[in-house]
């Protein structure tokens, strides 16, 4: 229960953070990218203000012996830069650029009711299911 | 009296909201380091999304809240006096769908996206999240530069 709750919390956390830098705006993100055109750098103070805390915390809570409401931690293994990290990337960054939408601003935009969002969202998890069910097959 | 050169590098300055961002920054870094103080999880929001997703394996209760806050989150904003603004230049639901798929499929190759691999993985000095953070970055600006400039797509 504590686990759910403080998923929560931690969610309604991220998404005022996605409202409050405007990374909810598809136009602000592709701006950021527009670096040979009418560039606003505004995103990067985004990723100076989420790195400024997560730099400075990261460390210190994998010391602790175990996190709050769980028996142990649950961190990435894989260490290998390999070709599906990369192809991976490359085709996210690809996505990304044509419409301005990642993962977790789009999924808040899920609440303001744009049908460009459900049509985003819809395929986004497609995209998803096919990967997983490509890798069982 | 501004140079050539600043007007040239601050081009769009009058949208640049460096406070606002920064502090939209801090808190979806507190959001990762708590889920993680807490509940010992990463913050990447294409992992927890592709785990409540069939054939599941993993659990799924804990990440529907988290996504849930996400999606309740705009609303509480507006309530408290926030003001938001999406703005799609080019409304075209292909788009959308192209967009999607590639970042649906994109990042579940890639194990992450810019939660999981930018705030998180960098903060852990991981050197995959580094050089995924490197790739999309790359190919989101030259994919911009190539719709906006080269084919005109009115994105």
């Amino acid at each position: 229960m504590s686990k759910n709750l403080s998923a929560l919390f931690c969610g309604v956390v991220f998404g005022l953070g996605v409202c409050v830098s405007q990374m909810i705006n598809p136009q602000k993100v592709l701006d950021f990218f527009d670096m040979f055109g009418a560039w606003d750098g505004s995103l990067a103070w985004v990723m100076i203000g989420a790195l400024a805390v997560t730099g400075v915390t990261t460390r210190l809570i994998v010391q602790r012996t175990k996190p709050v409401f769980e028996p142990n931690f649950h961190l990435p293994t894989a260490s290998c830069i390999d070709k599906p990290l990369l192809v991976g990337a490359a085709l996210f960054g690809t996505g990304w650029g044509l419409s301005g939408l990642c993962p977790g601003p789009a999924i808040s935009a899920l609440s303001l009711g744009i049908p460009q969002v459900y049509v985003f969202i819809a395929a986004m998890l497609a995209g998803m299911w096919l990967f997983k069910i490509l890798k069982v097959g | 009296m501004t140079s050539p050169l600043f007007s040239q590098v601050f081009k769009n300055m009058e949208n640049f909201t460096p406070y606002s961002a920064l502090i939209g920054g801090v808190l979806i870094g507190s959001s990762a380091a708590l889920l993680l103080v807490l509940n010992g999880r990463i913050a990447g929001i294409s992992g927890i999304t592709r785990e409540i997703l069939p054939p599941w394996n993993n659990a799924v209760t804990w990440r529907l809240c988290f996504l849930a806050g996400l999606i309740v989150a705009p609303l509480l904003y507006q309530l408290f006096g926030g003001h938001i603004v999406v703005q799609l230049n080019n409304p075209s639901l292909w788009l959308m769908a192209v967009s999607g798929l590639l970042v649906g499929y994109g990042t579940s190759l890639g194990s992450g996206c810019t939660s999981g691999h930018s705030v998180c993985g960098l903060a852990r000095l991981s050197a995959r999240s580094f050089a995924a953070t490197l790739t999309f970055m790359f190919t989101a600006v030259l994919t911009v530069y190539i719709a906006r400039h080269v084919i005109h797509l009115g994105v």
